[in-house]
C-alpha cells in the first residue's frame, strides 16, 4: 500500500474524507459543549482544586517569610540562634498588624496541638521587645526552647507539603524528619477508613441479599404486576432522604415502634430495650434501605434480558429447578450483580447524611469527618486529603471491576 | 436400556412409514384440555398417540394450541384436564427434569456463559455421569452435528445455523427417548432452514429417536414428518402422513392451510354415489363428496392449482370444463402463476409450467380450464 489513494480529481483521499466529515464533527462538538463546560466547572475543576488544596501550604511561607528564610539552613539538631528569633519577632509583629496571625497560629496548631496560644501570646509581646529576642521568647513560652516547635515551622515552610496526607493516615514527621505514627490517643482516621469500608461492605451485601429476590420477582412477574412493584421500589426515590432517615429513628429508637412491639409480645423485657439506632447497626439498616433501589434496578435490567427459556432448557436437560437457577440463571445475572454492588459500594463509602443523623458515636463514617474538617475545624487541607484518599479508593475499585468483569459489561438500566 | 428399546424400534418402526397402528405408543394424550384463564380453552379435548421412532409434527397457525401441547408434554404447563402418558406411565405429576425428554427451543436457549462443550456436558453432569463418559459423549455429539472443533467456543461466537446444531446435539446428548422441537428453525434464513430440515431428518433417521416437532411452516412439516397433526382453534383438524394431508384434506381449513389451493363456495344440488353436483354462482360443478351435509347444504370446493388443465386437447376426460379469463400473470421462473376468473371467482390460480407452449398466454385472453371430479373435493362450508 505504498501508493496513496486519491479522489477522482487528484486530492488525497484522507484529506477529502476529513473535509467531508468536518461539518458533522463541528456540529457534534458544539452539541456536547454545554455539557462539557458544565461538567468542567462543576465537577472536574472543583476536584482538581480539592486535590491541589490537599497538598498546598502557602500560609507559613507567606506570613513568616523571614523565619522561613533563616530556617532554610537550620540543621535541626539544636534550637536555632538569635538570628532566627529576630526573624520570628519581625514576622509575628507584621502578621499581627495585618491580622493574619490567627490563621498562622491555627495552621501550626493543626500540626502540633497547643501551638496556637504560643504563637498568639508571643506575637502580642513581641511588639514591645527589643533585641536580643531569644531569651525573651523562651521566657514567655518555654516551647520556643524546644526542637519540636521549630521543626514544625520548618516542616510547614515549603508551599507543597504531604503533611495532610500523613495526618489523614494517622502519621506525622518526627522531630528528626522520620515518618511515624502519631500518639495513640490521636489515631482516628485509619480506624475510621477501615470502619467505613467494613460498613460499606455490610450495606452492599445486605442490599444484594435483599435486592436479588425482589429483582427476580420483578423480572419474572407479568408486566402489570411488576409495574406496581416497581413503583414500590422507586417510592423511596420520591421521598426526601431526610424524611426516610428520620422515620428510621421513629421505628428503631429505644422507645420506638420496633422495641415497643418486642416488649409487647414479650420477646424482650421492658428493661432490656435494644439500642438499634444511633450506632453502627442503625446506620447500616437505614443505609441499606436507602441504597436498595440502586441494587434492584441494575439487577432487574439484567434479569429482564435473560430469556425464561434458559431455565426451561436446563430443566428439560435434567437439572432440578434450584440447580438450574444456580448454574444457569445466577451466572447470567453477574453483570447486574457487579454493577449493583459497585454502585451501592461507591455510594456507601461516601455517604454523609444518614450516618450523621443516625450514626451516633460508632456509626460515623469518613465523610462525616471530612464534613467536620470543612465546617468546624476549618482544616480544609486535611479534609481535602481525606477526600483525595476516598477518591483514589473509588478509582481503584472501578479499575478492579474493569479488570475482573469488564466495564463494558456494566449494565445500569 | 433405553438405547436398546430405541434400537429395537428403529428396526421395526421406521420402515413402515405410518405407524398409527402401533398398539404401544410412546406418548399418549388422553382427553387433554388446557385453559390459561378459566374462560377459554386453548386445547379442546386432545387425543393423540405418538408411535415410537415417529417424527410427528404439530402444524398450525399461531394461537392454535400446538405449542401449548408441546409445553404440557415437556412439563412446563400443567394440563387442566386429562392425562398424558409417556411409555404408558402417566406423567402429569412428574416434574420436567425427571421426564428425560430432550428439547430444542425456538431461540436455541444455549447457555451463553458456557462453552459449546460445557453446554453439551450439562445434561450429563446433572445426571452425575463419570468424567470420561461425559467427554466421550460430548465429542460424539459434536461430531454428529459436524462441529467437532467448536467445543471451546462460546455460543455467541457461532453462526445461527451452528447454534441450531449445538441445540440439537444438546437435546440428544443424554440419549432421550423423546425429543421435542419448538419451531427450532424459525430464526434461520430460507436456505439454511432447508438445509437444517434435511439434517434434522437424517439425525432422526440415524438415531431412531422419537421427535415431536412444532411449526407453523407447512413446507417444513411436509418435508420432515412421518405424520402431521394440523391444529386449529385448539383441535386437531386432521392427523395424517404429508401426502394424504396434501392430496386428501378432510376439511376446508386443512385444504387451505396446506399448500396452495383454490376454493369455490356453492350449494349442493344432487348427491349421486361418491360425487356431488354443486351450483357455484350458476355454474354446475361435479365434485368428490368428502365432507358435506347432503343436498341443500353449503360446501367449499377445493382444487389444487396443478390439477387444473389449461386449454385441454381432450376435453372429454374432464367432468368440469369452463371458460376462464386471464386476469394476471406472475412470472416465477420455473412456472407462471396465472390468476383467472372462472365460475364467478376471480381469485382462481393455476400454475403453468414455463416449458409448455401455453407459457405465451397473455393477460385478458380467454382460455379453457378443465379438472376432474376426483381432484375437486367437496368439503365443509
Amino acid at each position: 500500500m505504498s501508493e496513496q489513494l486519491t479522489t477522482v480529481d487528484g486530492r488525497p483521499l484522507k484529506a477529502a474524507l476529513a473535509s467531508a466529515e468536518r461539518s458533522k464533527r463541528i456540529r457534534a462538538v458544539l452539541l456536547v459543549m454545554p455539557l462539557f463546560i458544565f461538567i468542567f466547572f462543576s465537577f472536574l475543576y472543583p476536584i482538581a482544586l480539592m486535590l491541589y488544596r490537599s497538598v498546598e501550604n502557602p500560609l507559613i511561607a507567606q506570613h513568616m517569610p523571614e523565619t522561613v528564610a533563616v530556617l532554610e539552613d537550620w540543621d535541626g539538631n539544636e534550637v536555632p540562634g538569635e538570628e532566627a528569633f529576630a526573624a520570628l519577632a519581625k514576622d509575628l509583629v507584621v502578621a499581627r498588624e495585618s491580622r493574619e496571625i490567627g490563621k498562622v497560629a491555627t495552621r501550626l496548631n493543626f500540626e502540633t496541638p497547643g501551638l496556637r496560644s504560643v504563637i498568639t501570646g508571643s506575637a502580642r509581646s513581641a511588639g514591645k521587645w527589643e533585641p536580643p529576642y531569644k531569651e525573651k521568647f523562651i521566657d514567655r513560652r518555654k516551647e520556643w526552647g524546644e526542637l519540636a516547635t521549630w521543626a514544625t515551622i520548618k516542616r510547614l515552610s515549603p508551599t507543597i507539603t504531604s503533611v495532610n496526607y500523613l495526618a489523614a493516615v494517622d502519621r506525622q514527621y518526627s522531630v528528626d524528619g522520620e515518618i511515624q505514627m502519631i500518639g495513640e490517643d490521636y489515631q482516628i482516621y485509619v480506624d475510621l477508613f477501615l470502619r467505613t469500608l467494613w460498613m460499606s461492605v455490610v450495606v452492599t451485601v445486605s442490599c444484594l441479599i435483599l435486592g436479588f429476590p425482589i429483582a427476580y420477582m420483578l423480572a419474572s412477574l407479568p408486566l402489570r404486576h411488576s409495574n406496581l412493584l416497581m413503583i414500590l421500589v422507586l417510592l423511596p426515590f420520591w421521598t426526601s432522604l431526610l424524611v426516610r432517615t428520620t422515620s428510621w429513628i421513629v421505628l428503631l429508637q429505644t422507645q420506638g415502634v420496633l422495641n415497643d412491639i418486642m416488649v409487647w409480645t414479650g420477646i424482650i423485657d421492658d428493661a432490656q430495650r435494644i439500642q438499634l439506632i444511633f450506632n453502627a447497626q442503625g446506620t447500616v439498616i437505614a443505609m441499606t434501605q436507602i441504597l436498595l433501589p440502586f441494587m434492584v434496578l441494575p439487577l432487574y435490567s439484567v434479569m429482564k434480558t435473560i430469556p425464561p427459556s434458559y431455565l426451561r432448557a436446563a430443566e428439560s436437560l435434567g437439572a432440578h429447578r434450584f440447580l438450574a437457577f444456580w448454574r444457569i440463571y445466577v451466572p447470567n445475572t453477574l453483570p447486574g450483580v457487579g454493577a449493583g454492588c459497585l454502585l451501592v459500594f461507591i455510594l456507601a463509602i461516601g455517604y454523609y447524611i444518614t450516618p450523621a443523623l443516625v450514626g451516633g458515636q460508632d456509626g460515623q463514617m469518613i465523610s462525616n469527618m471530612i464534613a467536620f474538617h470543612m465546617q468546624k475545624s476549618l482544616n480544609w487541607g486535611l479534609a481535602a486529603a481525606l477526600g483525595g484518599i476516598l477518591l483514589v479508593g473509588v478509582i481503584i475499585l472501578y479499575w478492579l471491576y474493569n479488570k475482573l468483569v469488564g466495564i463494558d459489561r456494566l449494565k445500569l438500566g | 436400556m433405553i438405547a436398546r428399546i430405541r434400537a429395537a424400534h428403529r428396526v421395526t418402526g421406521m420402515a413402515q412409514g405410518g405407524m398409527t397402528e402401533n398398539n404401544d405408543p410412546l406418548v399418549r394424550f388422553e382427553s387433554v384440555q388446557k385453559s390459561y384463564d378459566g374462560e377459554t380453552l386453548v386445547v379442546k379435548d386432545l387425543n393423540l398417540d405418538v408411535a415410537r421412532g415417529e417424527f410427528l409434527t404439530m402444524l398450525g397457525p399461531s394461537g392454535s394450541g400446538k405449542t401449548t401441547c408441546l409445553m404440557m408434554l415437556a412439563g412446563f404447563e400443567p394440563a387442566t384436564h386429562g392425562e398424558i402418558y409417556l411409555d404408558n406411565a402417566p406423567i402429569n405429576n412428574v416434574p420436567p427434569h425427571k421426564r428425560g425428554i430432550g428439547m430444542v427451543f425456538q431461540n436455541y436457549a444455549l447457555f451463553p456463559h458456557m462453552t459449546v462443550a460445557e453446554n453439551l456436558a450439562f445434561p450429563l453432569e446433572v445426571r452425575k455421569a463419570p468424567k470420561s463418559e461425559i467427554e466421550a459423549r460430548v465429542k460424539k455429539a459434536l461430531d454428529m452435528v459436524q462441529l467437532g472443533t467448536f467445543g471451546n467456543r462460546r455460543p455467541a461466537q457461532l453462526s445461527g445455523g451452528q447454534q441450531q446444531r449445538v441445540a440439537v446435539a444438546r437435546a440428544l446428548v443424554f440419549d432421550p427417548v423423546l425429543v421435542l422441537m419448538d419451531e427450532p428453525l424459525g430464526a434461520l434464513d430460507k436456505q439454511l432452514r432447508e438445509q437444517m430440515q434435511y439434517e434434522i431428518k437424517h439425525i432422526h433417521e440415524n438415531l431412531g429417536v422419537t421427535v415431536v416437532y412444532v411449526t407453523h411452516d407447512q413446507s417444513e412439516a411436509l418435508t420432515m414428518s412421518n405424520r402431521v397433526a394440523v391444529f386449529n382453534d385448539g383441535v386437531i383438524q386432521q392427523l395424517a402422513p404429508p401426502d394424504v394431508l396434501y392430496e386428501r384434506p378432510d376439511n376446508a381449513f386443512v385444504a387451505q392451510f396446506i399448500g396452495e389451493n383454490n376454493t369455490l363456495v356453492g350449494d349442493i344440488k344432487e348427491v349421486n354415489g361418491d360425487n356431488v353436483t354443486v351450483d357455484v354462482n350458476g355454474s354446475i360443478i361435479t365434485a368428490l363428496n368428502v365432507n358435506t351435509e347432503g343436498v341443500g347444504s353449503k360446501t367449499t370446493l377445493s382444487i389444487r392449482p396443478e390439477r387444473v388443465a389449461v386449454n385441454p386437447s381432450n376435453e372429454g376426460d374432464y367432468q368440469n370444463v369452463f371458460k376462464a379469463k386471464v386476469e394476471e400473470l406472475i412470472y416465477l421462473g420455473d412456472h407462471i402463476r396465472t390468476r383467472a376468473s372462472v365460475c364467478g371467482d376471480d381469485e382462481f390460480v393455476v400454475k403453468i409450467a414455463n416449458a409448455s407452449a401455453l407459457a405465451a398466454i397473455n393477460e385478458g385472453t380467454e382460455v379453457t380450464f378443465g379438472w376432474k371430479a376426483e381432484d375437486c373435493r367437496a368439503l365443509d362450508a
